[in-house]
C-alpha cells in the first residue's frame, strides 16, 4: 500500500487508538491524544493540494474534503480541551486512570470511523463506519457509570442501532436499484459508479430506499421526532463527547444522506428529496426552539438547540440551489466551530461549580470572567445575532427561502426567533446577576473555545475570496 | 432458476416471517429465547440455501455465523444471564396479544404492497425476498416498541436484524455481506454485553423498562 495523506487520515487514529488502548499514565496519553490529531489535521489539509486517485472503496472529493478538515480540525481543538478536562474529572474521581485509557483510545477509534464515513466511496463501507462511530459514543456516553448515564447510552444504543437498520435496508435497496444497470458485484456499491448510472436506475426502487436511508440516517442528524437520543447523550457523557458529537458526528451522518440526495437528483424519474428534508427541517426547528424553554440542564439545552440548527441546515440543503446550498455548507461550518466552543466552556463551567442545572449557576461575567464571557460570546453567536458567523449564514437560507416559498420563510424566521429568545432568557441568568455555586478558578484552557469564537467572528465580518469561491464550487456540486 | 430452488427459498423465506409472528405473542422470557434461536436456524438455512443456488460460496461464511453465533451463543448467553441477573421470566406488554397481532398483519400486508409494487423489475426470487424481508423487519420493529422488558427488546431487535441480514443475501451478489453481517454481529454482542455490564439489574433493580422512563423529560 502507498503511503499517502489518505492513508494517513486513517492510519493515524488507528494506530494511536492501539497505543493509548495500552499506555499509561494520563500526561502522556493526554499528549499522544494531542500529537495524534494534530497529524490527522495535518494530512486532511494536504488533501486540499495532493487528491489521491480514486478507488473503488475510498474516495477524495472537492465536498468531503471539506468535511474531513472539519471535522480533523474540531478534532484536533477537542482534543486540546478535552486534556484539561479529562485532567480535572480525574482530579475529582469521576474517572478512573482505566477508564481515562479507555476514553482516550475511543476517541480516536471514534476520529477513525468518522475519518472513514467521510471518505468511503462504497455505501457499504459508509455504513460500517457510521455503525462504529454509534458504537464508540455509546460507549462513551456511558462512560461514567452513573445511573443516568447508563440509562442514556442504552437508549442512544436502541435509539441508534434502529437507525443504523433502517439505513442498511436503505443501502440494500439502492444496491437492487442498482443492479440491472450497473450489473452484479462490487461496482453496484461504488458511489462513484451510481452517480454516473444512477440516469437508468428503478425510480420507484430509489425512492423507497431514500426513505429508508432518510429514517435511518436522519436518527442520527438527530432530525425531530426521531431526536429522542440526542439530549440525553449530550447531557450525560464526557463534555468533550458533547462537543464531537454535536460538531461532527450529525454533520457526518448528515453527509451520508447529502451523498444519496445527489444519486436521487441524477434520476429524472425518482421523487424531489428536497421537500422531505425541508419538512423535517422545519419541523426540528420548530420542536427545537420551543424546547428550549424549559430546560433545567445546561448541557440538555445546548443539545436542543443542535436540534434546532441541524435542522435549519437540512432545510438550507432540502431547499437546494447554489445560494441555499451554500449558506447550509457555511452554516454547518459555523455551527460546529460554534457549538464545540460553546460545550468546550461549558464543561469549564459544570467542571467549577459541580453542577449542570442551570439554576444552580449563576454570575458567571463576576466569578468566572473569562468563561463567562466567552460563553456569552458563543451564544450570541449561535443564536444569530449580527456581526458574527451565523448571522450571516442564516441571512441567507432566509433570504434565499423568501425569494422561493415566502411561506416556508414566515415559518422559518418564527423558529429562528422563538430559539433566540429562548437561548438569551437562560443564559442572562447563567451569567449575569447574583453569583450562585462555587467560585474556585477555573483550571481551563481558553485556548480552544477562543480560537473558533475568533474564527466565527471573522468569518462574519469577512470571508476571504479562496473561501467563497470553494464553498460556491462545492454548493454547486450539491445540485 | 430451476423451481425448486424458488421454492424452497421462498418456503423459508416465508418460515422466518411465521416465527416472527411467534414471538410476538410469547409471554415467557424462555421462550421467547427459544423461538428467537429456532428463528436464527431458519436464517441460517435459508442463507445457505441462497449460497447454493446463487454459486456464492462466501455466503456459508454468514450462514455459518447465523447459526453459530444468533443460533447458539446468543441464546445461551441470555438464557444464563437471566438465571445471573434474576431478571422477571415474565414479559409485559405494552399493548395486548390480539392487537399486537393484527398490528403485525397489517405490517405484513403493507410491505407485501410496497414492496412488490415497487420491486416488479427484478427477478422473482429477490422480489419475494425482499418483500418478506421487509416484513420481517417491521415486525422486528413492532416487537420492539410493545414490549417494556429489556431482553425482549434486544430480541426483537435481534430479529430485525435477521431480516437484513435474508434482505441482503437475496440481494443476487451483493458485496460486502459477509463483512456487513459480522459487523451487526458485534453490534449485537455489544448490545448483548452491554445489558451485562451496565449491570441493568444492579442499576435500576429491573430490567423493566418503565423503571428506566424516570429519566425521560428532564432530570429532577
Amino acid at each position: 500500500m502507498r503511503v499517502d495523506a489518505l492513508t494517513g487520515v486513517l492510519l493515524i487514529p488507528a494506530i494511536a487508538a492501539a497505543l493509548l488502548a495500552v499506555l499509561p499514565g494520563y500526561r502522556m496519553t493526554a499528549r499522544l491524544n494531542v500529537v495524534a490529531t494534530t497529524a490527522t489535521l495535518l494530512c486532511a489539509v494536504s488533501l486540499f493540494f495532493r487528491r489521491p486517485p480514486t478507488g473503488s472503496y475510498l474516495l477524495v472529493d472537492d465536498l468531503n474534503v471539506t468535511f474531513i478538515v472539519l471535522t480533523t480540525f474540531v478534532g484536533f481543538t477537542t482534543s486540546v480541551f478535552s486534556a484539561s478536562y479529562i485532567a480535572h474529572e480525574l482530579e475529582t474521581g469521576r474517572l478512573t486512570p482505566s477508564s481515562v485509557r479507555f476514553y482516550h483510545a475511543m476517541y480516536q477509534v471514534l476520529m477513525f470511523a468518522m475519518n472513514l464515513a467521510l471518505i468511503a466511496n462504497n455505501i457499504g463501507l459508509m455504513w460500517v463506519a457510521i455503525e462504529m462511530a454509534t458504537l464508540t459514543t455509546v460507549l462513551m456516553v456511558g462512560i461514567y457509570r452513573t445511573h443516568e448515564a447508563l440509562e442514556a447510552a442504552w437508549k442512544y444504543f436502541i435509539l441508534g442501532s434502529v437507525g443504523i437498520a433502517l439505513a442498511l435496508f436503505g443501502t440494500i435497496l439502492i444496491y437492487m436499484a442498482a443492479r440491472p444497470a450497473v450489473g452484479e458485484g462490487l461496482d453496484a456499491m461504488v458511489w462513484t459508479v451510481l452517480v454516473k448510472r444512477a440516469g437508468g436506475f428503478d425510480p420507484a426502487l430509489l425512492n423507497l430506499a431514500f426513505v429508508f436511508l432518510l429514517l435511518g440516517y436522519g436518527t442520527k442528524v438527530g432530525l425531530a421526532p426521531l431526536h429522542a437520543w440526542l439530549p440525553d447523550a449530550h447531557a450525560e457523557g464526557p463534555t468533550p463527547i458533547s462537543a464531537v458529537l454535536s460538531g461532527l458526528l450529525l454533520n457526518v451522518a448528515l453527509y451520508a444522506l447529502l451523498r444519496f440526495k445527489m444519486l436521487l437528483a441524477v434520476n429524472a424519474g425518482a421523487l424531489a428529496p428536497g421537500p422531505l428534508m425541508v419538512t423535517l427541517g422545519l419541523i426540528s426547528l420548530v420542536f427545537a426552539a420551543f424546547m428550549l424553554y424549559r430546560r433545567r440542564d445546561i448541557k440538555r439545552m445546548f443539545a436542543y438547540s443542535s436540534i434546532e440548527h441541524m435542522g435549519i441546515i437540512t432545510f438550507a440543503f432540502g431547499m437546494g440551489g447554489p445560494i441555499a446550498n451554500f449558506a447550509g455548507l457555511l452554516h454547518m461550518t459555523m455551527h460546529s466551530l460554534t457549538k464545540s466552543a460553546i460545550f468546550f466552556a461549558v464543561g469549564h463551567v459544570t467542571q467549577v461549580k459541580g453542577t449542570q442545572r442551570i439554576a444552580d449557576i449563576g454570575g458567571l461575567t463576576e466569578t468566572h470572567p473569562a468563561l463567562g464571557w466567552g460563553l456569552i460570546l458563543g451564544v450570541v453567536a449561535i443564536a444569530g445575532l449580527p456581526p458574527l458567523g451565523i448571522f450571516m449564514s442564516e441571512f441567507l437560507v432566509v433570504s434565499s427561502t423568501f425569494a422561493r416559498a415566502p411561506a416556508l420563510a414566515i415559518i422559518l424566521v418564527f423558529g429562528l426567533l422563538v430559539g433566540l429568545a429562548g437561548l438569551f432568557l437562560r443564559i442572562n441568568s447563567i451569567a449575569f446577576g447574583e453569583p450562585r455555586g462555587p467560585s474556585a478558578k477555573a483550571k481551563a484552557s481558553y485556548v480552544p473555545m477562543f480560537a473558533h469564537l475568533a474564527i466565527v467572528f471573522a468569518a462574519g465580518i469577512y470571508m476571504p475570496p479562496a473561501l467563497v469561491v470553494w464553498f460556491q464550487n462545492v454548493a454547486g456540486l450539491l445540485g | 432458476m430451476s423451481r425448486i430452488d424458488f421454492d424452497v427459498a421462498h418456503l423459508l423465506a416465508g418460515t422466518l416471517v411465521l416465527i416472527s409472528f411467534l414471538e410476538l405473542y410469547q409471554d415467557r422470557l424462555y421462550s421467547l429465547l427459544n423461538v428467537y434461536a429456532l428463528h436464527a436456524l431458519v436464517l441460517a438455512a435459508s442463507v445457505a440455501w441462497q449460497a447454493l443456488i446463487q454459486d456464492a460460496p462466501h455466503l456459508y461464511v454468514t450462514a455459518g455465523i447465523a447459526l453459530v453465533f444468533k443460533a447458539i451463543v446468543i441464546p445461551v448467553t441470555l438464557h444464563r444471564m437471566i438465571i445471573k441477573l434474576g431478571i422477571h421470566r415474565e414479559i409485559e406488554k405494552v399493548v395486548g396479544v390480539g392487537f399486537t397481532m393484527l398490528a403485525g398483519m397489517g405490517l405484513v400486508a403493507l410491505s407485501m404492497v410496497v414492496m412488490l409494487r415497487v420491486t416488479h423489475n427484478a427477478d422473482p426470487l429477490a422480489q419475494e425476498d425482499l418483500a418478506f424481508a421487509l416484513a420481517v423487519v417491521l415486525l422486528g420493529l413492532l416487537m420492539m416498541v410493545t414490549r417494556q422488558n429489556a431482553v425482549s427488546q434486544v430480541i426483537g431487535f435481534m430479529s430485525l436484524e435477521n431480516g437484513l441480514v435474508l434482505a441482503a443475501t437475496g440481494a443476487k451478489g451483493m458485496p460486502l455481506v459477509v463483512e456487513i453481517s459480522v459487523a451487526f454481529s458485534v453490534l449485537i454482542a455489544f448490545i448483548v454485553i452491554g445489558i451485562f455490564l451496565f449491570r441493568i439489574r444492579e442499576r435500576f433493580d429491573t430490567v423493566d423498562l418503565q423503571a428506566l422512563d424516570q429519566f425521560r423529560g428532564e432530570r429532577r
